[in-house]
């Protein structure tokens, strides 16, 4: 089965936020870039199941030249061919992206791609809705927050977690499927694969930007992220004080205990 | 903006889940009062105000009864219309379904917005119900505001809640989810009742200060209960839910009201049994982070943050984690953090309320066996 993996380039921010002087972006001068690790996923899975099925794993990702890097991270993974919907580095809605991605997988024919994974939601929208929008673009069923995954012939069966318990859903290839962190544990890239990787050549086509209904005035780092934490001590110590922090806090006597016996923290 | 704003309702076992809460919040201060210019300075009085077309609670009767169990909350709410959506089709959740009966809706109500919580069902139903209608889905909204006609000013979380978006929604009708995490967890008292003020207003942090209903609430008589029968196709149904697992055993990370993290300090699988340990005399559960489940010493529903799950307990004791955003976009909720970490210039200093410099695995045995002596156990 040849199945279409959806990516997208966001920056590895650390410790804390950093914003551009104009307020528009995340500061990127000291930052790396990476995928979201649902997608990571996706393409774990992705390539876990042609490893079974056979077929082969594409990994598409709208986005600036750079993010052909992301495409070999995850062609160093297992997948086998990069697609590179080229922007002028501005940011696309989902409306826009969703309409460019199904746009370039018309190209390639309705009968491309039976199953096509997204992550569940990207790290810098997080709004869970390009998968989504896509399969309706192509007439596909779409499900999303995908922790369990079994093709089985032209049926898919997946799961996720709902209310403490699970959720099962069918559907009939071909579909789009939003999978979460947690579905597997991603392989490391091997040597062989970065080399492949390397070496490999992306396809690159250039869709046009739309605008999308919804527009940035700006982005801030919420407040309250500034404070220091008072120091309780060091080591071994700080334990006492540690203690009556807990006490006052209310937390050394878990209520059930606190019942049980009559104390009271 | 006429007609009424309808807002997305989950029930969880009888009750208003607790996302559905804040998005109500959300829903009845867009569908109250005249135009704010800016959500920042909403003003309080002006919300719960009889709103111009109203507030319509949706909530999707799947295998009955538990929507009449709501109906009394919803009332308090300010909710002005409880239509319940039913159909001999519709018994168990089916995302297409549910978004063609809200579009059907839309059309009934002549509605100005849809407003529902972003869990997976919530940001599920609404990015099929933008995708049906090709109207654009504004995700994790924590403030929402009618400007003129068609347009709306919002606030929105970006980077699961570590940034903030100003943001201008053009749109006939606005489709907005509510960040499902964009409230203190103790902002809703033990009774249930949510402390003041009455509008759904973002402090600087970015959180929604949920719900009250003070005096404008509308008594529960005065709430009209409606059935809506959506018209669906075979094309509607074709994915749905067809099986519920029952609920798994044990205490939840998300609602554990102790939670003791790890990182990667721990160094490794066998470090957790002091954890453990620690947790289990504190009434909680462990936590972890990313890189502790991308290394395989504890399974991934273990972990905290933006792709884990999100936490809100009394107490998050956070040991040998430096406190990336993505970790801390997990426990924005928890009301105190307490650090353990060898690095007194770690980021997590910075968010945490205590910290002790120090190595884990001489603080945490130490912290045991304190507890146990003062227990006077064992
Ligand atoms: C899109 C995206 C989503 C992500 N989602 C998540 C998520 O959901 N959850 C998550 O956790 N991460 C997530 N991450 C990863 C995140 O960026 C960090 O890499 C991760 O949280 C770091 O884990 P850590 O703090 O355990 O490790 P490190 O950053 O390596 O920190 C280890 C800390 O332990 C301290 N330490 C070392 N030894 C000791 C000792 N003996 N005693 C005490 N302290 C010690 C060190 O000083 C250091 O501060 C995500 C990343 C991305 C890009
Ligand atoms: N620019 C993009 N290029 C490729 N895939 C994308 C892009 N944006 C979003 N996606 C995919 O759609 C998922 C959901 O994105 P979003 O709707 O923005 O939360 C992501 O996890 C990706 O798999």
């Amino acid at each position: 089965m040849d199945i279409l993996v959806l990516v997208k380039r966001v920056p590895m921010v650390g410790g804390k936020m950093v914003l551009t002087a104009d307020g528009q972006d995340v500061d990127t001068r000291l930052s790396g870039f990476t995928v979201s690790p649902h997608e990571e996923c996706a393409v774990e899975e992705a390539v876990q199941v042609t490893e079974r099925l056979g077929g082969t794993v594409t990994v598409l990702t709208l986005g600036p030249p750079e993010a052909a890097d992301q495409l070999r991270d995850m062609l160093a993974l297992g997948a086998h061919r990069g697609v590179l919907l080229e922007t002028d580095g501005r940011e696309w809605g989902p409306i826009a992206t969703a309409a460019a991605i199904a746009a370039a997988i018309g190209e390639l024919g309705p009968a491309a791609f039976p199953l096509i994974l997204a992550g569940n939601e990207a790290a810098d929208t997080g709004g869970y809705q390009v998968g989504i929008r896509l399969a309706h673009a192509l007439g596909r069923p779409c499900v999303t927050g995908i922790k369990r995954l079994e093709v089985a012939g032209d049926l898919l069966r997946a799961w996720r977690d709902y209310g403490g318990g699970q959720e099962e859903f069918e559907l009939a290839l071909p579909a789009v499927v939003g999978v979460k962190e947690g579905i597997n544990l991603p392989r490391y890239p091997s040597l062989p694969g970065r080399l492949r990787a390397k070496r490999a050549q992306i396809e690159v086509r250039k869709p046009a930007w739309q605008a999308d209904g919804l527009r940035k005035i700006a982005l801030r780092v919420p407040a309250g992220s500034a404070q220091r934490a008072r120091v309780l001590g060091h080591g071994a110590g700080a334990v006492p004080e540690l203690i009556r922090v807990l006490g006052d806090i209310g937390v050394l006597a878990p209520a059930g205990r606190a019942e049980a016996d009559g104390t009271v923290a | 903006m006429s007609g009424p704003v309808l807002c997305l309702v989950e029930v969880d076992d009888g009750e208003i889940a607790g996302p559905s809460q804040r998005a109500l919040a959300v829903a009845r201060s867009l569908a109250s009062g005249p135009a704010r210019a800016d959500p920042e300075r909403a003003d309080p009085a002006s919300a719960g105000l009889p709103a111009d077309g109203g507030l319509t609670a949706v909530v999707f009767a799947t295998l009955g009864g538990p929507a009449d169990r709501a109906a009394a909350d919803l009332a308090g709410q300010g909710v002005t219309e409880l239509c319940v959506v039913a159909s001999g089709e519709l018994t168990c959740y089916a995302p297409v379904a549910w978004a063609r009966a809200i579009e059907q809706l839309i059309a009934a109500r002549s509605a100005a917005a849809v407003v529902a919580a972003a869990t997976d069902r919530g940001a599920e139903v609404l990015a099929h119900l933008g995708a049906l209608t090709g109207l654009p889905v504004a995700a994790n909204c924590v403030a929402a505001t009618a400007t003129s006609d068609q347009n709306w000013r919002l606030l929105r979380h970006r980077w699961a809640g570590s940034l903030l978006e100003d943001a201008i929604l053009a749109a006939p009708v606005a489709l907005l989810t509510v960040a499902a995490d964009a409230v203190a967890a103790d902002a809703v008292a033990d009774d249930g009742a949510v402390p003041e003020p009455a509008s759904a207003s973002p402090d600087a942090s970015g959180q929604v200060v949920a719900p009250v209903s003070g005096g404008a609430m509308i008594p529960a008589a005065d709430m009209p209960v409606t059935t809506f029968a959506p018209a669906l196709q075979a094309a509607d149904l074709r994915v749905r839910a067809t099986q519920s697992a029952g609920q798994g055993g044990g205490m939840s990370l998300a609602t554990a009201r102790v939670v003791v993290g790890g990182g990667r300090g721990v160094g490794g699988p066998d470090g957790f049994a002091a954890l453990e340990e620690l947790a289990g005399l504190l009434g909680g559960v462990v936590g972890v982070s990313r890189v502790v489940t991308s290394q395989g010493w504890r399974p991934h529903r273990q972990q905290v943050g933006q792709t884990g799950t999100k936490i809100s307990p009394e107490l998050y004791l956070a040991c040998g984690i430096s406190g990336a955003i993505q970790h801390m976009a997990g426990c924005q909720s928890a009301k105190h953090i307490v650090a353990v970490n060898t690095d007194p210039d770690a980021p997590i200093m910075s968010r945490a309320e205590y910290a002790v410099i120090g190595d884990l695995n001489e603080v945490i045995p130490a912290l045991v066996a304190a507890i146990r002596a003062a227990g006077g156990q064992e």
